[in-house]
Parts: C-alpha cells; structure tokens; sequence
C-alpha cells in the first residue's frame, strides 16, 4: 500500500437518454511527495478521475484510500484546483484565499498569516483588498493556487491548472508551483493536456485511452529530469527523447 | 515623440460629462413645466374638463389646506406604514420561501405546478376573503401588499439561486463545506443583484396591494381618499393622493437604489 491508492476505479455516468462509461478499471498509487501527471485525449475522464480522489464524486466501482483510510466526502486532505479559477468575484483577494481555512474552522492568526505570506511567495504583492476582477488571468491562477494550499491539503490535484495561460506566464508559473511542491513535500496529482509540461514537472506519467479511459502506459521520468526546475529541464537532451516517445503513443491512442 | 496632455484631456472628458448632465436635467425640468403649464391652462380654458381633470393649482392648494389643518397626516401614515411593512415582509418571506426551496429540492420539484398556478391568479381578487377572514383591519390590508409580491418574490429569488453557477459551489464542496456555508457564501451573494430588482419591482406591487386593500376596507390612507373622492366626485382630492403617492413610491424606489449600491459594491 503507497501513501494515495486509486484502487479498481470505474466510473457511469447516467442520465435519462443514456449511459457513459468515463473510466474503466483504473488502479495506480502514488508515494509521498511523488508528482503525478496525467495525460490522455479529451474527454477520456480525467477531470472525472480527479473528482473522485477529491471525493466530490463516489465511484460506481473501487475505492480511493489515503494513508490506508478510504476518502470519503469528508476528506479534508486533499486539495482540489479546479479547472478554471472561479474565484469569488464579491470577495476581496484576501478572503478568496482564506476561505478553505474558514469554511474548516480553522482560519486564526497563525494561519491566516501563513495564507497571506504564501501570496506574496507567488509573487503577488499588495493584492489583498483587490478584487478578482482586477486582476490579469495569471495572477487569479495562482490566488486559487494559494486558496487550495491555504489549508495545507496533503495531497494536491490539479486540472489543467496552466491551460488558459500565455506560454510565458505559463513556464513561469510551472517553475513557482514546483518550487512550493517540493519545498512543502507535497504528493500531487497533474492533469494537463501538455506533454511538455507533464514531463518536465512529474516523477510520473500516466497515458490514458480514450473513453472508457484506462491507463494505457506508465512513464517513469528519468532522475537527471525530475530534480531540474521544469523550465531547465525542457532544455535537456533527455526531454526530447521522452517527449518523442510520449507523442507517437498518444497520437497511436487517438488514432484507434 | 509627441508630448500628451492626458491630464488636461481628461479634464475636457469630465467637463464634457458634467455638461451633458446639466443639459439632461434641464430638458427634464422643461418637459415637467410644460406639462404642468398646459395642464393648467387647459383646465382653465376648459379645453378638459375642469371638473374630472382638476388643475395642478387646485391640487397645490388642496394639498396646503389639508397638510397644514392636519387632515392628511393620519392617511399618509398609514399608508406608508402599511406599504412599507407590506414591502418588507413580502421581499422577506419570498427570500425565505426561496431558501427552503433551495433547501428541499424534493419539496420544491413537489410545489412547483402550485407556485405557478398560484403566481398567475390576480392576487387582489382575493381581497375579498381576507377581509372577510381577517377583518377590515390594517392587519388585512398589509396582508394584500404581502400576498400580491410573496409568490412572485419567492419564484424569482428561487430560480436566481438555482442558476448560480454550479463550479463555485464545486470550490465550495473541495473544502467540504456544509449546505449552509454554501448557501452563505456563493448561493445569496451571487443572487444579490436579482434579489435588487425584485425589491425595486415589489415596491411597485406592494403599493398596488395596499391601495386596492384601503379600497375595499375604506377607512383611511391615500386609497381611501381615492375611493372618497370617487364617490364624492372630488377629483381633486383623487389627484392630490396620486401625486402624493407617486412622490412616496419613488422615494422607496430610490431607496432601494441606496440599498442596491451599497450591497453589490463589486459585482
Ligand atoms: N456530469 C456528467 N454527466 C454525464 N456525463 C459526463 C459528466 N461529466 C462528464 N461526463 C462525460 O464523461 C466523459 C469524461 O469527462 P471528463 O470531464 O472527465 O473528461 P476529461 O478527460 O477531463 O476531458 P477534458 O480533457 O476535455 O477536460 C466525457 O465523455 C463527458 O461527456
Ligand atoms: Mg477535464
């Protein structure tokens, strides 16, 4: 038993016209402090996987434990980034970020000062009073950012939290977030659409088929990547290898 | 390169702005003259009927007499108390109604037909009954200004909360959050500015249930006057508390104004 076990999950969604099988058997574990990406065509159900860790969705079938205790609604280690960044526009940046903490009960001294340092460690100086809309679309990413650690969840997923980005702020913020994961010991879980990025910020990769999605493959990132901050190791010569290897499969995936 | 006065632009904008304004408001003036102008001399030319249409001076100096002989101050009182309670509790109990609604979404699949139904009859037809059930009190009275705007407040507020987008209640649930701090924070303040124009509508609705109450109770208050003055055929008195209740419903509307500005600051 690892630290996170995704064990025989599947997943049905019904509805009144139909039936759609979004995941198939799904098994794998995540280690402590591990780096997780996962990749795969649209719609093959990523998002679905990661509401099902989260426990915002039971499974039709298997079970999610943390620390060998099964993850239920009421789980309150795991954080969840959701795809956009649905910050509360009627609430100053400052009460976006403590919200998690004071829905928990536990917003105090202490932890709001924890809350608001990380702000300024993302880069994000003087923003408290603000509102999120008048912030540009990089920084709102990483308000949700700091709002999802603020509780300091255990574990961490994120759905394509870098998509809506320009490439720039993109590879920037890849490096930030890496740097605050690793620093914390973080175990986290990436779905991202990118190859590049999921090479050059995970420890693993997992290459889901397309709907029903299933894990298809497995990648390990090689050592000499996984210590180098995501934009250096871009520029390695063993990225590109992988990233060839990546790219043929899942162009073969989406072909069948 | 080229040297911007932006500050002095920005100067010419504001005065622009400024001038523009004042020209509004003139022209607002102007039509409100005119219309009183010709309203006057078509009275007294009897080019209207004097009688049915009175005159803004006739009306003016009503209003003087009974203002300073204290004649007025009992209806206005009271219809102002009556529409302000009417107000308050309809927008009050709809908001709630909605909320347990929201609450119970079995209830509220299991009430819907009877919300509908009962939201398209004309609620003053039930006038009638409840003064016959409550009495022809005050207390019936208010009951028609809260009868007339509860249900459609109550749809309203309830279908804003429905729409609220389902992915700030997703952010919510990620911190696994109760039904109740749900409702605190996404659900209520994103329904704020609809919860608004309901005020702003039910001002208007409760005005009509409490005039067509004092109608039909005809004791006291600015519809009793109306209906007073009906069968008197004082159509000056008629007009008099028409005037004064359109100055009253628009100071209530702009009220709400006040209201809606300072809770949705930053929507
Ligand atoms: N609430 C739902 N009800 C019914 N079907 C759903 C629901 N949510 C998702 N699906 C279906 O399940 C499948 C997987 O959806 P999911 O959102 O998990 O995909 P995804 O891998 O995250 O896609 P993308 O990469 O485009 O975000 C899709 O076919 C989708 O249509
Ligand atoms: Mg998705």
């Amino acid at each position: 038993m690892g630290f996170l076990d995704v064990i025989d999950v599947s997943h049905i969604y019904f509805s009144k016209e139909s039936t759609t099988t979004a995941l198939l058997d799904v098994s794998f574990t995540v280690d402590k402090g591990e780096f997780i990406s996962l990749l795969g065509p649209s719609g093959c159900g990523k998002t679905t996987l990661l509401s099902i860790i989260s426990g915002l969705i039971e499974p039709t079938f298997g079970t999610i434990t943390l620390e060998n205790e099964r993850v239920g609604t009421n789980n309150r280690h795991i954080g969840y980034m959701l795809q956009q960044d649905y910050l509360f526009p009627w609430k100053t940046i400052e009460e976006n970020i403590l919200l998690g903490l004071k829905l928990m009960s536990r917003l105090d001294q202490q932890t709001r000062k924890t809350a608001l340092a990380l702000l300024e460690k993302m880069g994000l100086y003087n923003v408290e009073d603000k509102y999120p809309k008048e912030l540009s679309g990089g920084m709102r990413q990483r308000v949700a950012l700091v709002r999802t650690l603020a509780t300091e969840p255990k574990v961490l997923l994120l759905d394509e939290p870098f998509s809506a980005l320009d490439f720039q702020t993109k590879l920037k913020l890849e490096d930030l977030v890496f740097n605050t994961l690793k620093q914390f010991n973080k175990t986290a879980i990436l779905v991202t659409h990118d190859i590049g990025e999921a090479i050059a910020m995970s420890d693993r990769i997992y290459l889901f088929s397309k709907r029903p999605g299933t894990i298809v493959r497995e990648f390990t990132v090689p050592d000499e990547l996984r210590h180098l901050e995501p934009f250096q190791a871009r520029n390695h010569p063993t990225y590109n290898d992988l990233f060839q290897i990546i790219w043929e499969e899942l162009n073969e995936l989406e072909k069948n | 390169m080229k040297k911007i006065d932006i500050e002095g632009l920005h100067q010419q904008f504001k005065k622009e702005l400024i001038k523009e304004k004042r020209k509004i408001s003139i022209i607002q003036l102007f039509i409100l003259v005119i219309f009183l102008f010709l309203w006057e001399v078509a009275s007294q030319q009897y080019w209207i009927d004097p009688l049915i249409f009175s005159s803004p001076r006739k009306i003016w100096d009503l209003l003087i007499t009974n203002f300073f002989d204290g004649t007025l101050w009992p209806h206005l009182y009271t219809t102002l108390f009556e529409t302000i309670l009417g107000f308050i509790i309809g927008t009050l109990f709809g908001t709630i109604l909605a909320t347990i609604l929201w609450w119970f979404p079995f209830t509220a699949k299991v009430l819907d037909p009877y919300l509908v139904v009962l939201n398209s009859m004309p609620k003053v037809a039930l006038g009638p009954i409840l003064i016959v059930a409550i009495g022809p009190t005050m207390t019936s009275i208010i009951a028609m200004g809260v009868i007339i705007s509860i249900i459609i407040t109550t749809i309203v507020v309830y279908t804003a909360f429905r729409e609220v987008d389902p992915n700030f209640l997703k952010v919510l649930q990620t911190f696994r959050a109760t039904r109740w701090q749900m409702f605190k924070e996404a659900i209520l303040p994103s329904s704020f500015p609809v919860i608004i124009s309901t005020l702003k509508v039910n001002v208007g609705l409760s005005w009509v249930g409490v005039i067509v109450g004092e109608f039909l109770v005809s004791k006291q208050g600015l519809g009793y006057l109306i209906i007073y003055g009906f069968q008197v055929f004082n159509f000056t008195l008629v007009l008099m508390a028409l005037v004064i209740i359109a100055i009253f419903a628009t100071v209530m509307y702009k009220g709400v104004e006040l209201i809606e500005k300072q809770l949705i600051k930053n929507n």
